[in-house]
């Protein structure tokens, strides 16, 4: 099993969080991974990139130009990795930001996914990273929903505990969109 | 029978490298009296820079550590933390510490590093051949101010022990000469008080000694003494800038 | 089985350093190796330890230097511009035989340069850097695990040899994040420094020095240096070999690149290429024999570096005269992504050198 991923954003949006998400869990199965995080200049405001290799054997590259997925959070997002995505590879991207138009590729799946939407109807807009994370771990089957509920308790900090049951619940909701086709 | 007059244990009996008429021999001199009198030879480590200084450890029977050219407060720095019940000095002509190492000795003293330090100013780059330094002084010919030093070209001289003065973590700051057997005996105060300074962890100390290079000055050491009075003390004038009493800093 | 914490490269390194009883770190700030003061300057204090914010590079390595001296196990880090201020203090540290410990996490160069991923520092710390007939031992990690032991094995080398020790990592090392054991996979060695200035009590006094003006001092001293570099060449390479058994082309390469290689290795072949590679660990003590010995059977090399060609000399010293040798380098700014290296290999089985 080998399989990479790109997630893309602006600061805040959570990329970081969802990102350690999935590594985190890859490592608790036994996986062997490499997080490779890239932040624009500002810290706040500015780009956050995180490219992400899950793998059983040993790990070469930890970069990639053609990753197998892109979650894509805003349209400078799309606008750098989609032509990136590996031929019959992934495209999750937040359409809540995101022309649909721009998914405009016909070798790839594109998932077009309402986040800050879908986050909003579940009470708050900072949970659009945990409707793409459901709506990856949906498509990819890499990862189960048990495997993150696992450590969802040792990636949150604090004084965000109790935002655990939102979080699951919206990696839930991104599950389901994704199962139904629903775009 | 007694002895009156004896070379200190603190000094070896090995025939100075220094030119006949050079004050370095007895700061020399001082330094090892004042650590035979304090009783800090055996726990002392002596840090030359480089120049007519960096054969230090001929002359001392104590560890010594070479330092690069204006390095040995950072040296001593690293030196101190690492063994802090131990005696750390650094010594340094004017080139290495006035010019190369201003950045280091600035920040030593402002790090209040427990550290002390001897300044040997004779106005010039001795071991090289006798260049200006930045404590040549205004007029002086020198083999790179053959015209005099020249303030429009060349700045004035510098003067460290007013400037280290002025930094919070300075313990003690002075300056002393070594021209006459009275301003020899300042001078011995002032060396045992800066080692005391350290004993009693108060912080950075400086001794600055206006000291003669006859040969670089071409003159006779007679003479070289006689300009030390005349022409470096009114510009440099002696003196303790700072002196701590108590652990008084912040 | 100890278990592995998913840690960042910096991070790795830092805490090698303190598992290697590194007590003492002066630096002063450079991206892209932030990381690492920032947790030493946490965490050394918890541990007694000293952590100085120095003035410059240059104070830094001076204030290794005196603590070196000491005999305590002291570090600096850095990148670019801040090594080679300290390039003069790493001289005097490899003329008095003092031990240290210098990282440096590479930005780009000449000048200012960005803070891409690079490995324009091979030359700079493998072959000198520092004034003088002097060997760095130079160690180049190729991941966070890497970073981890290989920290705490520069300061065991440093100590064994009296030697400085630079770990070099272009930032792709440095920043990106693994899952690593943060516990030392064997006891770490503490070897004896009968040499260390400590005050002289009880014994002789004690010098450490890099001036001989004596007839004949210097040169025997260079030539003990010699033998010493001489020893650490023939006792102390490491270098990771894959598939070379069958290999018609072997990559050389290190750190990120040889990463990148083992990927495009593992594309080629699937489609049948037979490649190997070879990724020295040790820059110095460089694998030589180990090169010399596979491009004989193999007969093709292909170096991969983020640079303009920097260890490809060495290889090509290293090599069987009648082994024909590609290089393919991007110096920082660029990156050599793995379809890239895939094209590289082709064209190498198929042309020869270029």
């Amino acid at each position: 099993m080998y399989y990479d991923v790109i997630m893309a954003g602006f600061g805040g949006q959570g990329i970081q969080t969802i990102s350690q998400i999935v590594a985190l869990a890859a490592i608790r199965r036994g996986l062997n991974v490499t997080f490779l995080p890239s932040y624009g200049v500002e810290k706040r405001g500015g780009r956050t990139n995180v490219t992400l290799v899950i793998a059983d054997e040993e790990i070469g590259s930890m970069v990639t130009n053609h990753p197998r997925c892109v979650i894509a959070m805003d349209t400078i997002a799309v606008d750098k990795y989609r032509d990136q995505v590996a031929r019959k590879g992934l495209l999750i991207a937040n359409t809540s930001l995101v022309p649909e138009s721009m998914l405009d590729r016909n070798d790839i799946t594109p998932l077009a996914l309402k986040c800050n939407d879908e986050a909003l109807a579940l009470g708050s807009v900072k949970l659009s990273n945990m409707i793409a994370l459901g709506a990856f771990l949906q498509k990819t089957k890499i990862l189960g929903f048990d495997d993150v509920e696992a450590v969802m308790d040792e990636v949150t900090p604090e004084r965000l505990k109790h935002t655990i049951p939102a979080n699951l619940e919206a990696i839930r909701r991104g599950m389901e969109i994704a199962g139904n086709g629903t775009v | 029978m007694n002895a009156i007059f004896k070379r200190p244990d603190s000094l070896t009996d090995a025939p100075t490298h220094f030119c006949p008429g050079c004050t370095h021999g007895i700061a020399h001199r001082l330094i090892a009296e004042a650590m035979d009198e304090l009783g800090i030879t055996d726990r002392t480590i002596g840090i030359p820079g480089v120049g007519c200084c960096v054969f230090l450890y001929r002359y001392f029977p104590i560890d010594a550590l070479e330092a690069p050219h204006g390095r040995a407060p950072a040296c001593a720095t690293g030196m101190k933390r690492a063994q802090p019940e131990n005696i750390i000095f650094a010594y340094q002509g004017d080139g290495d510490m006035a010019a190369i190492g201003t950045s280091e000795i600035i920040h030593a003293a402002n790090r209040g590093e427990n550290i002390t330090v001897f300044f040997i100013n004779n106005s010039v780059y001795g071991m090289t051949g006798g260049q200006m330094a930045p404590t040549t002084l205004l007029g002086q010919q020198t083999t790179t101010s053959p015209y005099g030093r020249d303030f429009n070209t060349e700045g004035y001289p510098i003067k460290m022990a007013e400037m280290l003065a002025t930094l919070e973590g300075v313990a003690y700051s002075t300056r002393v000469a070594l021209h006459s057997p009275k301003h020899v005996n300042q001078a011995k105060r002032a060396i045992r008080k800066a080692f005391e300074m350290q004993i009693n962890e108060m912080g950075f100390s400086m001794v600055e000694m206006l000291s003669t290079c006859n040969t670089n000055w071409r003159v006779t050491p007679l003479e070289a003494l006689q300009m030390i009075e005349r022409e470096m003390i009114p510009y440099f004038p002696l003196g303790v800038f700072k002196e701590r009493t108590g652990k008084d800093f912040l | 089985m100890t278990e592995k914490k998913l840690t960042k490269g910096n991070i790795a390194l830092a805490e090698g350093a303190i598992q290697a009883g590194c007590r003492y770190y002066f630096g002063y700030p450079i991206t892209p190796q932030n990381d690492i003061p920032e947790y030493l300057a946490r965490n050394l204090p918890k541990c007694g330890g000293t952590f100085i914010p120095a003035e410059s590079e240059i104070a830094s390595i001076n204030m290794v230097m005196g603590a070196s001296a000491s005999g305590k196990r002291a570090m600096t880090s850095s990148s670019g511009p801040g090594i080679s201020l300290m390039q003069e203090g790493i001289s005097y540290l490899a003329g008095s035989e003092m031990p240290a410990v210098i990282v440096n996490i590479m930005r780009c160069g000449p000048g200012l340069g960005g803070i891409a991923p690079t490995q324009g520092d091979y030359n700079q710390a493998v072959h000198g850097g520092g004034h003088g007939d002097y060997r760095n031992i130079v160690l180049a990690p190729g991941s966070v695990q890497e970073m981890f032991d290989l920290t705490i094995k520069a300061f065991e080398l440093a100590d064994k040899y009296r030697n400085p020790t630079m770990i070099i990592a272009d930032a792709m090392i440095g920043q990106f994040q693994e899952p690593c054991r943060l516990v030392p996979e064997k006891p770490v060695e503490f070897p004896e420094k009968p040499w260390a200035l400590t005050g002289r009590r009880g014994r002789e006094p004690r010098l450490l020095k890099s001036l001989y003006l004596g007839d004949y001092e210097q040169e025997e001293h260079n030539l003990l240096l010699k033998q010493k570099y001489d020893e650490i060449q023939e006792k102390e390479v490491m270098v990771e070999m894959q598939r070379l058994d069958d290999a018609e082309l072997i990559i050389i390469a290190f750190g990120t690149p040889a990463r990148v290689a083992k990927t495009a290795i593992s594309m080629a072949r699937e489609e049948g290429l037979k490649v190997g590679l070879i990724r020295p660990i040790t820059l110095f003590p460089f694998p030589t024999k180990q090169i010399y010995e596979h491009s004989k059977k193999a007969g093709k090399l292909l170096v991969v570096e983020m640079n303009t060609g920097q260890m490809v000399r060495d290889v090509r010293i290293a090599a069987h005269r009648d082994a024909s040798i590609s290089f393919y380098g991007r110096p920082g700014g660029g990156f050599p992504f793995p379809d890239d290296v895939l094209a590289e290999i082709k064209k190498a089985l198929d042309g020869g050198p270029r």
